[in-house]
């Protein structure tokens, strides 16, 4: 329990640290921010071999935070993904003190999100996710950086307000605050109104088609670990949330919107593989991708078995990790080139061949390669979804194909051919660009060979609720 | 000999470790790689021949993976016969295609990128044939695939080199969704991937299910073994080392189709349906393939045309229910083809070119090259005693007790197999010299060693007959003469036709009669089957998205939710109206406020 304070408030302290130090000595911040992500990490590393990660969370009482297997994956990759936005954002020149410390901010925000046993808990770490957000893109962002900016910030916030009212109306209806409560859900009336509710903030965050045309502003004009975190986590906290909240809440109104969600997701996965398709920028390509991906999410949400959710799950830290890949050599390679135009690039696996290669592993993950990531919990969606939904899952082999379809376009366009005159000499990737990349592309592999260091640890938790809600 | 047939996953761990060690540490050094490779290839092997000779050893292991609603996802290995006659296969050929490539890449740049994935390659095959289950199987299936993507655009700067390797990964894509709905399918329908178990509770299945299922695994196989219309990418799998066309293109990956048909056997065999439509794209690709292999001036594009032929009568044979025959085509396929895809690299590495047209006498300056090649084609061609004999006679008998006009095709097929073969041997091995370079000089040892030991088993791998059919657990089946003779017949008069034309004039196809040159230039360019899948579903599919990105995504939906945000801020300049400092005004709004705050709270409150 204290541990998991320890938690949330150790980026906290390294967020006002970073930012007092910076002002006393110039350097500093990316410092203290490098050596927080990393005690953050190791304090994640304790927490998960000590908490009891099988049971639902908060089952012992009314506490404000807890860890469980479902919480735990998603904590763990938070802190994983934590460092590497450091080490992505190393060279950070412009007002480093407020920049990283924003970052911390950020990454304790959304460990609390994950740690909370508590709807209200919940509902106040979520919203102070939107803030160092908001500056870290209307700042640090690139060109249409405002734009973007706002309308990340007034989209998901107008999600989250319905979301809030959706949480008072459970509240007034029966509802327990502790989310680990035996009995958690609302009276039957008034399911609908609180799913729909939630909902609302769930599914722009995630995103849900056609709530997501935030996304691909925000992930192009984020700066680099702005979009790792975008990808790797905040779309997360949707899927989360549901799972978490709007399942246990309204399980009555979730079952009968799943044909509906199934439908959005499916959509999801083949609209976004199509959009990716048509893109001219790299990270405007990824972040379709995402969007492609985030549908087999909703896919598996909307089936709603315990299988199923487990492979939302699985799906949803397997994007994180690949999703953070791609956005991180994207970044690499912006600060190298100040152009991420497909057309401009080309033969950068001869320019620079860590960084080509590193690119191919990631498109490869991304396309759902079996023996990376993606292919498990995706094939679990899969085949989940054609037990629930029979032949709809022939647009999800479409999408499956369009997905080889762009990421090897992405490939083609970029790393092979012959070089670019105009890029040659191009500095590789340095040594703290090839660790973030190692520590991303290992839990690839891991999680691809042994998807059981997610689902043994989710499953038990997803079939207590689904058990609990009485499916 | 018993450690190996209790532990066959050492054909998988062993060239993983191996490609993972070359990858490392063999960046530079040619021998550290080639030798990590083969030690990755030689124990492929060594299992193989360890589960051949040792049926009683052999264990199957399954180990939970992955849980679902209906039961767990499975992942094992399970070394019956079948198995172990890939694994020898696999090791045969990709032993001999290593040793091969350490003269071939000499002077390549980066052999440990080559090594090793040539090692991941064998294990990725060592993983699909051991496969216990469809789940196994399917993640050696897509990694066979990456790594063939992976080798064709070896040399990635070249862009027909980079689209090549794309292509053939996007087509076999599509025909892998067919493959896994067919998991969704039978996962639905039997509750268990694991092989075994699926092939257990076919009988139970309705007709149709079955039906389904196969056709869906079919298009999967149909994707893998490049058979009509799926066949597209191999041809420009062609850009690839040569080598490697050898290994994954010809012998073993894209054998792997076939390898599905037999391991799912009893599911095939419960829908003649599929049967019947895997004997028809059978026969279609047997012989369209070999009339397009005719007219092809690139040794490797014959060689290439001449695999999707032959693979089509082993599916031909599948659809005949012949499944023994088929396998037993597929190894000694493996044996010639592989060989003659290393002479033509043979050929390649000493003349310079692969333009069939600029070669010629090549017999005087590499007489082992063309000496093992003349193996290789009669074998291919079918010509007793040697392997191809056996196995097309195989073949053509079974399809010809199923259908007579399937068997008709098989045979024209052969005809123009001999055909192929001997006007590709005609314009590079005789006549006179045609090309530019003048010091054309056999190859090293190092590459005609392996030449030798391939031909070796394409000469004498017919008499594997009997053994494939032990293993298989069926009879086999007795040579039928008739047949025999006709198919004898049939290569010879093609071998005659094509000696004899292209012997007489290398430049024939120049001054071919009008009606046969229309059919000779459509042949040439495959019937423009490329062209067509270019202009209707490339194109349309690039064009869709582009559209639909500035119409749908642009202009629809983000311009709702933009157009919501300019409304809101125009509503926000209307309301800032409102504060004009009229108390009256004020007044009325507290007023309505107030009550609809109580009339909120009063409904709120029910």
């Amino acid at each position: 329990m204290t541990i998991l304070l320890v938690l949330v408030a150790v980026p906290l302290a390294g967020a006002v640290v970073a930012w007092v130090g910076e002002r006393m000595h110039e350097g500093s911040a990316r410092w203290v921010a490098l050596a927080t992500t990393t005690v953050q990490g190791a304090l994640t590393v304790m927490a998960m071999s000590t908490a009891t990660v099988a049971g639902p969370a908060g089952s012992g009482g009314n506490g404000l935070v807890a860890l469980d297997g479902l919480s735990g994956p998603l904590v763990s990759l938070t802190a994983l993904l934590g460092i590497v936005c450091v080490l992505a954002s190393w060279s950070t020149r412009r007002g480093p003190g407020a920049y990283f410390g924003l970052l911390l901010w950020l990454q304790a925000a959304v460990t609390a999100v994950f740690l909370a046993a508590n709807i209200l808990a919940l509902y106040v770490a979520w919203e102070a996710v939107l803030i160092p957000m908001w500056f870290l893109i209307g700042v640090w962002g690139h060109e249409g950086r405002r734009h973007a900016a706002m309308k990340f910030f007034v989209y998901t916030f107008a999600g989250s307000a319905l979301m809030l009212v959706g949480i008072l109306v459970a509240l007034r209806n029966g509802a327990s605050a502790s989310l680990g409560a035996s009995a958690f859900a609302v009276a039957s009336t008034a399911q609908p109104a609180v799913f729909w509710l939630l909902l609302a903030g769930l599914a722009v965050k995630i995103p849900v088609w056609p709530l997501h045309t935030w996304l691909p502003d925000a992930h192009v004009e984020a700066p680099t670990a702005g979009s790792i975190m975008l990808a790797g986590i905040l779309l997360k906290m949707g899927g989360y949330g549901f799972i978490r909240v709007a399942l246990p809440l309204a399980p009555e109104a979730a079952t009968a919107a799943g044909p509906l969600l199934a439908t959005l997701g499916v959509i999801g996965i083949v609209y976004g593989a199509v959009m990716a398709l048509a893109q001219t920028d790299l990270k405007r390509l990824i972040a379709y991708s995402s969007v492609s991906h985030m549908g087999f999410v909703v896919l598996a949400l909307a089936v709603g078995t315990p299988a199923a959710l487990t492979a939302a799950v699985l799906v949803m830290v397997a994007h994180g990790v690949t999703s953070a890949l791609l956005f991180l050599l994207a970044g690499a390679l912006y600060d190298r080139t100040r152009t991420l135009e497909v057309a401009r690039l080309g033969g950068l696996q001869r320019t620079i061949p860590a960084w080509g290669t590193a690119f191919l592993f990631g498109c490869l993950a991304s396309l759902g390669l079996p023996g990376l990531a993606g292919f498990p919990g995706e094939l679990l969606t899969f085949l989940e979804g054609f037990e629930a939904y029979g032949w709809w899952m022939v647009a999800v082999a479409v999408g499956v194909v369009l997905a080889g379809v762009y990421n090897l376009r992405a490939v083609r366009r970029v790393a092979h051919g012959p070089e670019v005159p105009a890029w040659k000499g191009l500095a590789d990737l340095d040594w703290r660009e090839r660790l973030a990349v190692g520590l991303l592309a290992l839990p690839i592999v891991a999680l691809g060979v042994w998807p059981s260091l997610v689902t043994s640890a989710a499953s038990p938790v997803v079939a207590a609720l689904v058990a609990r809600m009485g499916r | 000999m018993g450690v190996l047939t209790a532990n066959a996953y050492l054909a998988v761990l062993v060239p993983l470790l191996a490609s993972a060690a070359v990858g490392v540490f063999g960046r530079r050094s040619m021998q550290l790689s080639c030798w990590g490779a083969l030690a990755g290839s030689v124990s492929v092997l060594a299992v193989g021949v360890a589960c051949v000779l040792e049926p009683a050893g052999r264990r199957s292991v399954s180990l939970g993976w992955l849980a679902s609603s209906s039961g767990e996802l499975t992942i094992g290995w399970h070394a019956d016969g079948l198995a172990a006659i890939m694994l020898v296969v696999v090791g045969v050929v990709a032993s001999a295609v290593v040793v091969f490539s350490l003269g071939y890449m000499r002077r390549d740049p980066d052999p440990g990128r080559y090594f090793a994935l040539i090692a991941l390659f064998t294990a990725s095959m060592s993983a699909l044939v051991l496969a216990d289950s469809l789940v196994t199987l399917f993640v050696g299936w897509e990694l066979v695939g990456a790594c063939s993507y992976l080798l064709i655009g070896f040399w990635y700067d070249k862009p027909s080199a980079a689209d090549a390797a794309r292509k053939a990964f996007i087509v076999t894509r599509v025909g892998d969704a067919g493959f896994m709905l067919g998991l969704a399918v039978l996962w639905g329908a039997t509750g268990t991937l694991a092989i075994p178990e699926v092939l257990g509770r076919v009988a139970a299945l309705p007709a149709s299910t079955a039906t389904v299922a196969a056709l869906l695994l079919f298009a999967g196989a149909a994707g893998k073994s490049a058979q009509f219309p799926l066949h597209v990418w191999l041809p420009d799998a062609m850009e690839g080392p040569t080598p490697v066309s050898a290994l994954i293109h010809a012998a073993t990956m894209v054998a792997a189709g076939v390898f599905l048909v037999a391991r799912m056997w009893p599911l095939f065999a419960a829908s003649p349906a599929a049967l019947q439509v895997v004997l028809v794209i059978g026969c279609v690709t047997a012989l369209g393939a070999a009339t397009i292999a005719v007219t092809q001036t690139d040794i490797k594009k014959v060689l290439a045309y001449s695999t999707i032929s032959q693979l089509g009568f082993m599916f031909a044979a599948l659809g005949s229910g012949a499944w023994v025959a088929a396998v037993f085509h597929l190894v000694t396929h493996a044996a010639f083809k592989s060989l003659l895809f290393l002479a033509s690299g043979s050929v390649i590495h000493g003349s310079g070119t692969q333009d069939l047209r600029d070669m010629g006498g090549l017999w005087r300056k590499m007489p082992l090259t063309a000496g093992t090649w003349m193996v290789g084609v009669l074998a291919l061609a079918g010509i007793p005693p040697l392997a191809g004999f056996f196995s097309k006679d195989a073949v053509i008998g079974a399809v010809m007790q199923r259908s007579v006009p399937a068997g008709a095709a098989l045979v024209a097929a052969s005809l123009l197999t001999g055909l192929y073969a001997f006007r590709a041997t005609q314009l590079a091995f005789f006549g006179r010299w045609r090309g530019d370079v003048q010091d054309v000089a056999e190859s090293p040892a190092v590459m005609t060693a392996p030449l030798l030991a391939l031909a070796v088993a394409a000469a004498a791998s017919g008499a594997a007959a009997g053994p494939v059919s032990r293993l298989l657990g069926a009879e086999a089946e007795p040579l039928s003469i008739p047949i025999a003779v006709m198919s004898v017949v049939a290569a010879l008069i093609g071998c005659l036709i094509g000696s004899g034309v292209w012997g007489r004039d290398a430049g024939v196809e120049n001054a071919l009669p009008r009606w046969l040159e229309r059919w000779w230039m459509a042949a040439r360019s495959g019937y423009g089957i490329d062209d067509l899948y270019r202009r209707v579903v490339v194109r349309p599919v690039i064009g869709v998205a582009a559209i639909s990105y500035v119409l749908v995504e642009r202009v629809i939906i983000d311009g709702i939710v933009e157009g919501i945000g300019r409304a809101t801020r125009r509503l926000g300049h209307g309301a800032a109206e409102l504060q004009n400092g009229d108390p009256q005004r004020y007044a009325a709004w507290i007023a309505v406020g107030a009550i609809a705050a109580v009339a909120v709270t009063v409904w709120l409150g029910r």
